[in-house]
């Protein structure tokens, strides 16, 4: 019995012993894999353990602000109250709109929109329900908040444009962000309700006007609630925008312009480019697309005969009319195909193979040389002298003079005209240029078209000693200068040609006979030179020129425009401005009136004398 | 049958075997530890409880190891019996909990007959393998009625429906056979026949129990599901890294990632804020304890004990396995906690119910226990 006893031990001890070594194993086992997660692993559960708790919100930037030349605010950020509504965290994400809609104005459209917008994003990612509210509904807001499941109130900021009509077309306006746009990368424009530049310097300026998103992270708990802040990399500021605008003066011009029912206006200094005012009027108040425009004040926009949308002073395309006889007097003169006291006799037409040209005079201008022709804008001096010259010649010149091609300066909505030639019309109709078309040409008629920028442009590298100034209208984005000022390169006119061109243009305003003297300025020091142009739109036909037809019969669309092209002071200009009055009527009689006043503004303001203010 | 009181009480006191005592309450600790951090650091609501509940527990372990090993075999089998009926009333009247009916409310705690039955089943066996010769050991006549024993319980326990506890019943029950001295190739045809129904088990299993054994096969096939548990548990684990992330500090847990922190993954949130150094102590007294357990056994002079105090070490390891097997990604979540750690008043108290038995045993090793 005792011999058993000690042979079960013996064979207890050894299976238990057995058994122990299992345990051991086990155990084992469980420090490998506890070693393997911990140690081997660890680096990419700590990643995954902080992917779980940090939730990563972008902080919005504040868009740079657009500035005058002086610093006056053209472009602002407003505290903006707005309801963002989570989906996830409403229970019924319909109720809940219904009830907002008790309390502040929503339309059934927005509610539709969120509701679709919901299906198309993630429950968790915030939307906008409304905006721009004021205090008196914010606080109805938090009152109900109870109400309300899902939904937060979110201090933002607004864009303001205080100067409204005045810089509708310039400065532009924000808007939200459309698919296409999405695309660009920028994880800023994800932020809900973000705005981006649509049109004008908002737009051609977005990238730096925009500013770089911060980051705040948050620990958030298993559900999503945040639980504290652990760190945040604060979002950078959009840059400052400085423009060579002068406020005052853009506000004036516009306001001048607006005795017009369509017309637009540049005034740029003749020596650096630098725009001082850019008008076009009719406009828009930019602050209307911020708050969410109305479907009849957009229709009204959209079939306004005048395009208020347009920025016509860069996108406007006009016939110069005989704002273009410089160019052509030029050309001529370069070519060695005239001097300045080259004479023709105008007897009221000019007659070419079988077809006759009229002069706009009847019974014409008697013997005009350079200066007079100019002074006059005798028609007949240009129809001769540019059959010699030929349409190339003067393409040539036009361009040189900065007609006929985009600046691809600070504004997108910019146009190129056109400027035609041989090869062009050969490529664009496959027939040969006509003579005829060159003496159309020659005043600025036919094919040619311009924009007033372009013609402020070609006045200013006439008056400013044949340099090749081109516009600008941003001074500084931020701290960096982009136009330090430089002397633009000559485009390498004689300067005797150049005297002669600008006595003329001179004598226009300043001669008792020239056409726009009535416009002149009183002041000896601020006085105005330039020329005036009339666009045919529609040709009158002889019959009609017979029975008397005037201008003011034809129905609006069909009439003149009405141009100008200035400078001041006429001894040493600095302003140079360009006017044009759509289907306005003659350029002496209502282009030039506009230039004067303008340029009179210009002259008392001399925003020329004030550099352009950093920050 | 005489029961000997040949010994002083202090004697017995002083032999209780107060190593083992110690390692317990280190891993009590662990518990309370964890519980406090669990809360937020906060003694409420979890481990103000625990304690009380440890302190009432180690109290009746002391009770239980003094009582004279004898007694204890004598109450095999009544134990045995009063653990069965336990289970007939749970499947009877038991209340729903976890899709499965477990429990029995007695009011200050709520009674989980299973957790009995662990214990009882291997007393039980202790004492049918005791005066067992190597003859009986080999007579398929004598071990039925011990396979009897085991699967009655399991039986009843599938029928809860607890997966889980019938696996570690039947494990402790093998391991009684195994250290009874049964013969090797019971086991392996054992092994066999199990290997070889497993497909018929697979289908009487219940629809959760099959999805928790896919989600552990492949537990990042449904992160957001059934999967979560176990993947949130090693994203735990493993961002704990060498030193942890500190106490109180445990992102995971703090956050509620971890779900069922306070009971199941109580290990995965020390693990998590202690760090492998952390995981490795508590493992390490774990193994300190297996240890004590298997040489009480030893040295204990009577079969009964010998067998009761290896079991129930066994029983204690095998919910140490699986509970952390399981947070750990190495087993499908079956739903055990970790005895002594986790929150939870049955665990705690069959945990010290069964430590106080082996006690018993390193008290009264020398008793002399009748012979059939």
């Amino acid at each position: 019995m005792l011999d058993n006893d000690k042979d079960r031990s013996k064979s207890f001890s050894r299976r238990a012993f057995v058994v122990g070594a299992a345990q051991g194993a086990l155990l084992t086992v469980l420090g490998g894999r506890l070693a393997w997660l911990q140690i081997v692993q660890g680096r990419k559960y700590e990643t995954l353990s902080d992917k779980n708790r940090i939730n990563t919100k972008m902080v919005a930037p504040s868009r740079g602000e657009i500035v005058d030349r002086f610093g006056v605010p053209l472009a602002v950020n407003n505290q903006n109250f707005r309801v963002l509504i989570i989906p996830e965290q409403a229970e019924d994400l319909e109720q809940s709109l219904k009830n907002l809609a008790r309390l502040v104005d929503l339309s059934d459209n927005r509610v539709q929109k969120i509701l679709k917008e919901s299906q198309k994003s993630s429950s968790f990612v915030p939307l906008e329900v409304t905006d721009s509210l004021d205090w008196d509904e914010v606080a109805k807001i938090e009152v109900n908040m109870t109400d309300l499941p899902g939904m937060s109130i979110d201090e933002g900021e607004i864009r303001n444009y205080p100067f409204e009509e005045a810089t509708g077309h310039l400065i532009g306006y924000v808007g939200a962000v459309n698919k296409a746009e999405l695309e660009d990368g920028d994880n800023v424009l994800s932020l809900p309700g973000f705005r981006i530049g649509k049109t004008g310097i908002e737009k051609a300026f977005d990238k730096p006007l925009r500013g770089a998103a911060g980051n705040s992270q948050m620990e958030v708990n298993v559900i999503g609630r945040e639980v504290r802040e652990l760190g945040a990399d604060k979002s950078k500021d959009g840059e400052r925008v400085a423009l060579s605008i002068d406020a005052e003066l853009q506000r004036y011009v516009q306001q001048r312009l607006s005795e017009e029912k369509s017309a637009s206006a540049v005034i740029m200094d003749s020596q650096t480019g630098a725009i001082y005012a850019m008008a076009s009027h009719p406009s828009f108040d930019p602050n209307l697309f911020i708050r969410g425009i109305d479907t009849e004040r957009w229709q009204d926009l959209l079939s306004n005969p005048a395009f208020p949308l347009n920025n016509k002073a860069i996108s406007g395309q006009y016939p110069p009319g005989s704002t273009f006889k410089m160019v052509t007097a030029m050309a001529a003169l370069e070519g060695g195909f005239s001097s300045k006291n080259t004479s023709v006799k105008c007897t009221g037409y000019y007659e070419y193979g079988a077809d006759r040209y009229y002069c706009w005079k009847r019974g014409g201008h008697g013997t005009v040389n350079l200066l007079t022709s100019l002074m006059k804008s005798c028609d007949t001096y240009y129809y001769k002298l540019c059959t010699e010259v030929g349409i190339d010649n003067i393409a040539k010149m036009a361009r040189r003079l900065g007609l006929g091609q985009r600046y691809n300066f600070d504004l997108r909505e910019e146009r190129p005209g056109l400027i035609p030639d041989k090869e062009w019309k050969l490529a664009r109709e496959s027939k040969p240029w006509r003579p005829g078309e060159t003496i159309i040409a020659s005043i600025g008629q036919g094919y040619m078209l311009t924009t007033p920028l372009q013609l402020a442009v070609m006045t200013s590298r006439l008056v400013n000693g044949g340099r090749a100034v081109e516009p600008w209208l941003v001074g500084y984005l931020g701290h960096k200068n982009l136009h330090p000022e430089g002397n633009w390169p000559s485009i390498g006119l004689n300067q005797n040609h150049l005297k002669s061109i600008k006595r003329g243009m001179d004598l226009v305003v300043d001669h008792k006979d020239g056409t726009a003297h009535s416009s002149q300025i009183e002041e000896p020091d601020m006085k105005m030179g330039g020329k005036t142009g009339t666009a045919q739109v529609k040709r009158l036909s002889r019959a009609d020129r017979l029975k008397g037809l005037k201008n003011e019969d034809v129905q609006w669309k069909l009439r003149d425009h009405a141009l100008f092209v200035g400078y001041a002071p006429m001894d040493n200009p600095r302003y140079v401005c360009s006017v044009v009055v759509e289907h306005g009527g003659g350029g002496s009689s209502v282009a030039a009136p506009i230039a004067k006043d303008i340029l009179t503004m210009a002259q008392k303001r001399n925003p020329a004398s004030t550099k352009i203010k950093v920050s | 049958m005489k029961i000997n009181t040949d010994t002083t009480w202090a004697y017995k006191i002083q032999h209780l075997g107060w190593g083992l005592v110690i390692l317990i309450g280190v891993v009590a600790s662990v518990g309370f530890l964890s519980l406090y951090s669990a809360a937020g650091g906060n003694i409420d609501p979890w481990a103000s409880k625990q304690m009380v509940r440890f302190a009432v527990g180690v109290g009746g372990m002391f009770i239980v190891a003094l009582i004279d090993v004898r007694w204890w075999y004598r109450l095999a089998y009544p134990m045995y019996l009063g653990a069965l009926a336990l289970l007939v009333i749970v499947e009877i009247m038991g209340h729903v909990g976890m899709g499965a009916q477990r429990w029995i409310n007695l009011g200050f705690i709520q009674l989980q007959p299973s957790e009995v039955m662990k214990i009882a089943v291997v007393v039980a066996l202790a004492k049918y393998f005791h005066a067992a010769t190597p003859a009986d050991m080999k007579s398929i006549r004598f071990l039925l009625p011990a396979a009897f024993l085991i699967m009655l319980p399991v039986g009843l326990v599938l029928l809860q429906p607890d997966l889980g506890t019938s696996l570690m019943i039947i494990m402790a029950g093998i391991t009684m056979f195994f250290l009874s001295g049964a013969p090797i190739w019971m086991f392996l045809l054992g092994g066999g026949l199990v290997l070889a129904s497993l497909p018929l088990a697979w289908m009487f299993m219940h629809d959760y129990q099959k999805q928790r054994v896919m989600t552990f096969l492949n537990p990042e096939s449904d992160p957001l599901g059934s999967g979560y548990h176990i993947t949130q548990s090693k994203i735990a684990l493993g961002s704990g890294g060498m030193d942890g992330k500190g106490f109180l500090q445990g992102t995971q847990s703090r956050l509620n990632f971890l779900p069922e922190k306070q009971t199941d993954f109580i290990f995965t949130l020390w693990a998590e804020e202690w760090g492998f150094m952390g995981g490795v102590f508590l493992l390490a007294i774990l193994g300190a304890i297996f240890v004590y357990g298997a040489s009480v056994s030893l040295k204990c002079r009577h079969a009964f004990g010998r067998l009761m105090a290896m079991g129930l070490t066994v029983n204690f390891s095998l919910y140490v396995f699986i509970n952390i097997g399981m947070v750990m990604g190495l087993l499908p979540v079956v739903g055990a906690p970790l005895p002594l750690v986790s929150y939870g008043g049955t665990s705690m108290l069959a945990a010290l119910f069964g430590f106080g038995l082996i006690l018993s045993c390193n008290v009264y090793r020398d008793s002399k226990l009748p012979r059939m």
